[in-house]
C-alpha cells in the first residue's frame, strides 16, 4: 500500500475524509468544526465542511450533552456519526450521554438497539493549558462496560484506528494526545483500518517490557534510547486500545522479560496502569522477577506554570529510573 | 399562551374510539401491575403513569406507525400508545427471557424499534437530546417521520432540556417535544422548581412555538399534539407542548405521596381522565355502553393474558450475562 509521510493531524483528517467519501451515513458534529469557524480548534476537520457540506460537518452550539446526545439519536436510526468534544475535559459535560446510554444501549435492549458513535476528543496536556484543559481521563471509561477506548500514539495508527472507530458497531471513544497531532511518520495513502485490541510491539528487547500507549510511547521509545546505551535491552508494548485490551500481548511479552513498567500520562493512582498491571500479576506472578512498576502523572490536577506541569507528567527520564529500578541497575552503573 | 382554539384538528370518532381503547389498556396495565406487585404476586419496580392517559393515547393516536418515540421510566403508557406490545412491556418489567430486553433493560429501558418506541431513558431529561439525533437523521434522509420526546415537568428543568431544545431550534429538527406536566417532580411539586407559571413558555427562549393544553381531556391534547406534528412534518421545525395532567400513584410505585395534600389528591382523581371520557363518548353519542363495555373486556384480556404469559415465561439464562455488551467480545474483560 502507497504510503506518505504526515503529521497524526493530516492523517485524522484524511481518515476522516474518506469516511466521508465512502459513505453516506457518516457526519461530523461539533464546536467549530466548519471551515467558517475555523475548521477545528486544532485543524483536524480543516476543508472537510467546505469539500463535504455544512450538512455533514455540522457546527453546534457549546453544547456537549446534546452533541452526543444528538450523535447517539442519528445512530440509532443507523447513521454514523463522529462526534467531536473539543477538549476531553469538557467531557465530563456529556458524562450522562455517553455512560448512561451509548454505553448501555445494545446491553439494555438485547441487541435491539444500538449506539455505533465515535466520539473524538482532545488531550492537550502538557501545553501549560492548566487544569480544566489537559486531562487524560481514560480511566474513567475503562470502568463502562460497552464502551471502546482508543488512544494512537503514532499518524499511521490514528488513521487505522480512527477508520476503526467510524465503522464500529460500538461506541467508541477516540483521544487525539495533542502533543503528537505535529508529529510526523509514513501513513497508508489508502483507507486502512487497524483492529481494535491489538497491541502493537514498536520496539523489541529483552530486559523488560514497557506497556504503555498514546503519548506514553514516545516518551518511552525515548527512554529505551537513553537505556540502550546502558546495556537494558526494552520492549515497548503500545497497546493501541485500553478497551478491548490486549492481554495476551500483555502477558507473552512479560512472560518473555520477566519485567514490567506501565507508563500512562493519567494519574499514576487510580489510573489505567492500576488495571495493567494488577492483570499482569495476577497471571505472571510466578514467573516476574521484580514488582510490576508504574509511572503515570502525580496525583495533582494540573498546574499550568511549565515547571509545576512537567514535574506532574512523567517523562522520559522518570520511564528510564523507573527501568533501572526494575532490572536492578542503578544509573550509571550498568552497560 | 397559546390554549386550545376551534381552528385546532379535532379527532374523528373512530380516532376517539381508538383513544378510548388505548387509554383503557394503559389504566387496566397499570392497575393490574400495582396489584400484582403490591400483593407480592410478582417483584419488580415501575413508575406509575395512572392518570396521565389522556396524554400517551392522542400522542399514539396522532403519530404514525413510522415516527418514531423518546420517553422515560414513566413512559409504559406511552408505548401502549405508541403499538408495543402489553406482553413485550410486562416481560421486561418481570425479567423474562422473552421479553425484548431480556429483561436487561428493565422498566425504565424499554426499546421496541418495530414500533418505533426508540428508546426510554431512566434519567430525567436525557432522552431529549437523543431526539434531536433521531430528528437529524430524518433530515439528512430526507422522511417525512417526525419524532416525538416525552418527558415529565422536572426534565424542563435540566442542562439538557436547554441544550436540546436549542440544538433542535438550530439544526431545525423534526422533534415535537411533548411535556408530560404532571405537576410534580419526584416528590416537589413545580411551584417549588420553576418561577415561570407554565412550561410552555420555556419554549419562547429558543424560538420554538410553544403550546399550552388541558393533558387531562383526550380531544384537546389530540388538537394541539396534531397541530404540532403537522407543522413540523411539512418542515415548520420543532414544537414543544405541554400537557397539564396528574400522576396518581406517586413517584414509583410504592409512594405513600406523605408529601401530597389529601383535597389536591383528591380533586385530581375527581378529574380522572378515563371516565371522564368514557362519558363525553357516551354523551357525545361515539359509543354505545355496549360497545365501551365490550373495549373494557377487551383490554381485560389483553392484560389478563400478557400477566399469564409473562409469569409463566422462563428467566433468563445467566449464561447469557455477559451477552449484549459489544458486539464482538474479543479482549474484553469480563
Amino acid at each position: 500500500m502507497a504510503e506518505r509521510n504526515m503529521t497524526m493531524r493530516e492523517a485524522l483528517n484524511l481518515a476522516l475524509e474518506q469516511a466521508l467519501a465512502r459513505d453516506e451515513r457518516v457526519f461530523l458534529l461539533g464546536e467549530d468544526i466548519a471551515d467558517a469557524s475555523g475548521g477545528g480548534i486544532l485543524g483536524v476537520t480543516n476543508g472537510l465542511s467546505t469539500k463535504y457540506g455544512e450538512d455533514r460537518v455540522i457546527d453546534t452550539p457549546i453544547s456537549e450533552a446534546a452533541i452526543t446526545g444528538a450523535a447517539i439519536g442519528a445512530a440509532l436510526d443507523g447513521r454514523r456519526p463522529v462526534a467531536e468534544i473539543m477538549m476531553m475535559d469538557f467531557i465530563g459535560i456529556a458524562m450522562d450521554q455517553i455512560v448512561n446510554h451509548a454505553a448501555k444501549m445494545r446491553y439494555m435492549t438485547a441487541g435491539r438497539t444500538t449506539s455505533p458513535i465515535t466520539v473524538r476528543a482532545a488531550v492537550v496536556a502538557g501545553m501549560g493549558t492548566g487544569a480544566t484543559h489537559s486531562q487524560s481521563l481514560e480511566s474513567w471509561f475503562m470502568g463502562v462496560p460497552g464502551i471502546k477506548v482508543v488512544m494512537p500514539s503514532s499518524p499511521a495508527d490514528a488513521k487505522g484506528l480512527l477508520t476503526t472507530a467510524i465503522f464500529d458497531d460500538d461506541p467508541v471513544l477516540f483521544l487525539e494526545p495533542v502533543k503528537l497531532l505535529g508529529a510526523r511518520g509514513m501513513v497508508p495513502v489508502e483507507e486502512h483500518a487497524i483492529p481494535f485490541g491489538q497491541a502493537n510491539t514498536v520496539r523489541i528487547g529483552t530486559d523488560v517490557t514497557i506497556v504503555t500507549y498514546g503519548w506514553g510511547v514516545p516518551m518511552s521509545q525515548a527512554a529505551a534510547a537513553e537505556l540502550e546505551a546502558e546495556g537494558i535491552s526494552v520492549e515497548i508494548l503500545d497497546l493501541r486500545t485500553l478497551l478491548p485490551l490486549d492481554v495476551p500481548a500483555m502477558l507473552e511479552a512479560v512472560n518473555r522479560t520477566r519485567r514490567a513498567v506501565v507508563v500512562t500520562t493519567s494519574v499514576r493512582f487510580g489510573g489505567p496502569s492500576a488495571e495493567i498491571a494488577a492483570t499482569l500479576t495476577e497471571n505472571l506472578f510466578d514467573r516476574l522477577v521484580a514488582p510490576v512498576a508504574r509511572v503515570g502523572a502525580q496525583f495533582t490536577p494540573i498546574p499550568s506554570a511549565p515547571v509545576l506541569e512537567a514535574a506532574h507528567f512523567p517523562d522520559a527520564e522518570r520511564i528510564a529510573d523507573a527501568v533501572r529500578r526494575t532490572v536492578g541497575v542503578r544509573a550509571g552503573v550498568g552497560g | 399562551m397559546a390554549v386550545t382554539t376551534p381552528k385546532r384538528p379535532v379527532p374523528a370518532a373512530e380516532q376517539q374510539r381508538r383513544m378510548y381503547e388505548l387509554m383503557t389498556l394503559m389504566k387496566l396495565t397499570d392497575d393490574r401491575l400495582a396489584k400484582g406487585i403490591g400483593s407480592g404476586e410478582f417483584l419488580s419496580v415501575y413508575w406509575p403513569h395512572r392518570g396521565q392517559e389522556a396524554v400517551a393515547a392522542a400522542l399514539g393516536v396522532v403519530l404514525r406507525s413510522t415516527d418514531q418515540l423518546v420517553t422515560t421510566y414513566r413512559g409504559l403508557h406511552d408505548h401502549i400508545g405508541k403499538g408495543v406490545p402489553v406482553e413485550a412491556i410486562i416481560g421486561e418489567l418481570l425479567g423474562k427471557e422473552t421479553a425484548p430486553g431480556m429483561g436487561k433493560g428493565g422498566t425504565s429501558h424499554l426499546a421496541y424499534p418495530e414500533a418505533g418506541a426508540m428508546l426510554s431513558t431512566g434519567i430525567v431529561g436525557a432522552g431529549l437530546p437523543i431526539a434531536v439525533g433521531l430528528g437529524l437523521a430524518v433530515r439528512q434522509q430526507g422522511l417525512d417521520r417526525v419524532v416525538a420526546v416525552s418527558f415529565g415537568d422536572g426534565a424542563t428543568n435540566t442542562g439538557s432540556f436547554h441544550e436540546a431544545m436549542n440544538m433542535a431550534a438550530v439544526l431545525d429538527v423534526p422533534v415535537v417535544f411533548v411535556c408530560q406536566n404532571n405537576l410534580y417532580g419526584e416528590k416537589t411539586p413545580v411551584e417549588r422548581t420553576m418561577k415561570v407559571a407554565t412550561v410552555a413558555e420555556r419554549a419562547a427562549a429558543y424560538g420554538m412555538p410553544g403550546l399550552r393544553v388541558d393533558g387531562n381531556d383526550p380531544d384537546a391534547v389530540f388538537g394541539s399534539l396534531a397541530e404540532a406534528v403537522e407543522r413540523t412534518r411539512a418542515g415548520g421545525g420543532p414544537v414543544l407542548v405541554e400537557c397539564v395532567t396528574f400522576r396518581f400513584r406517586g413517584h414509583s410505585y410504592g409512594d405513600s405521596q406523605s408529601y401530597m395534600p389529601r383535597e389536591r389528591l383528591a380533586a385530581a382523581l375527581e378529574r380522572d381522565p378515563v371516565p371522564a371520557y368514557r362519558r363525553r363518548l357516551l354523551d357525545m353519542g361515539v359509543c354505545s355502553e355496549s360497545e365501551l363495555l365490550a373495549v373494557e373486556a377487551t383490554a381485560a384480556d389483553v392484560v389478563d393474558q400478557a400477566v399469564k404469559k409473562c409469569t409463566d415465561a422462563p428467566e433468563p439464562s445467566t449464561e447469557r450475562l455477559l451477552d449484549h455488551r459489544y458486539v464482538d467480545d474479543h479482549n474484553m474483560p469480563a
